[in-house]
């Protein structure tokens, strides 16, 4: 089993460096795609692209979404309903966590193989490591 | 006169001429509090739910204000997006299949969007957004229309409401989204998203008048 992982960031450039990093300290087994900015290339979110995302992240174990702020919650949140109302789509669940702690922390679980439930579980676990 | 599928066709026309004759007004409000892009990402989300109904053609009032919500939240960009464009597919929902619908239908169509606002964004009224401008124009199409009074008076009193809740988001200090990080600086200006808002309904009680 290997949960993938989607980062969504208004930014192109954060939501694929992010994805590098968590990729780097994750390991191979693991699918991070980033869904970064407009779908003309500005900063903003793009629904289409994070559905993209999570269709490529997503073996059939499911997806965790680590998302920045603003729109880009709302939108993944969006695409959460639209996949409900639709059905038959991937196992996606939101991730309320903090971007960069998160995706790695999340990565870094996903590459063991535990379940969704673990994986978004260990990134929200991210906000208490603390650092000083 | 009842809300039928020219009439929702005409008001998404009416919104988007609305947005895009006030584009850099919207983004000048914005760039006091925001991020200086709500002209811009109105323009291109309504631009987008006007494609997206003449593409899907839609037969009834509903499927048409779940058209132009489908084209905006794909094409927006910002937070606007997923905020108007669950609305508009909320409202849609709410009007069902009908294929003319009068004031207290129209009226819960506009509730409905109230609350998918609420719902997504997680605001409230006084907070400085949106809600401070639909709120109010709901309740007042909603009196209107359980007395029995036409679109028409309700829409007109419902953007007449929302000019009031969007003069009224000068004071407040902003509690949600990118202003909010300003804290007492985002007090003394109107919030974009109410004044979208405002066009929107005014562009309403133009084509039902």
């Amino acid at each position: 089993m290997t949960v993938g992982i989607v980062l969504v960031s208004h930014s192109p450039a954060v939501a694929g460096s992010v994805a590098e990093l968590a990729g780097e300290l994750a390991g191979p087994s693991v699918t991070i795609r980033p869904a970064g900015g407009t779908d003309d290339g500005r900063f903003g979110t793009s629904i289409e692209l994070i559905a993209a995302a999570v269709a490529a992240a997503d073996s059939g174990d499911g997806v965790c979404v680590l998302m920045d702020m603003g729109s880009s919650v709302l939108t993944s949140k969006t695409l959460i309903e639209d996949l409900e109302d639709d059905g038959g789509g991937p196992v996606v669940r939101l991730a309320d966590a903090p971007f960069t702690e998160g995706a790695v922390a999340a990565a870094v679980l996903a590459s063991t193989g535990q379940d969704l439930d673990a994986v978004v579980g260990t990134a929200e676990q991210a906000w208490s490591m603390r650092k000083l | 006169m009842a809300f039928d599928t020219a009439t929702a066709t005409a008001w998404i026309t009416a919104a988007e001429a609305a947005v895009k004759a006030d584009e850099a007004r919207l983004t000048g409000l914005d760039a006091a509090i925001g991020d200086g892009d709500h002209g811009a990402n109105m323009a291109r989300g309504l631009s987008a739910a006007l494609t997206n109904i003449a593409e899907k053609a839609p037969t009834t009032p509903g499927d048409v204000l779940v058209s132009a919500g489908r084209g905006i939240v794909a094409k927006t960009g910002g937070a606007s997006g997923p905020l108007y464009g669950s609305a508009f597919r909320r409202a849609g929902k709410a009007l069902g299949d009908a294929a003319s619908v009068e004031a207290p239908e129209l009226g819960a169509a506009l509730e409905a969007a109230l609350t998918a606002i609420k719902e997504l964004g997680g605001a409230n009224e006084g907070d400085k957004t949106m809600i401070d401008a639909l709120a109010p124009a709901v309740a007042a199409f909603q009196a209107i229309a359980a007395d029995g009074g036409p679109i028409a008076m309700a829409a007109a009193a419902a953007a007449d409401a929302a000019e009031q809740g969007l003069a009224a988001t000068i004071p407040l200090q902003a509690r949600k989204g990118r202003a909010s990080y300003l804290g007492p600086r985002s007090v003394g200006h109107e919030d974009p998203g109410a004044a979208s808002t405002t066009l929107i309904l005014r562009a309403l009680a133009e084509v039902t008048a």
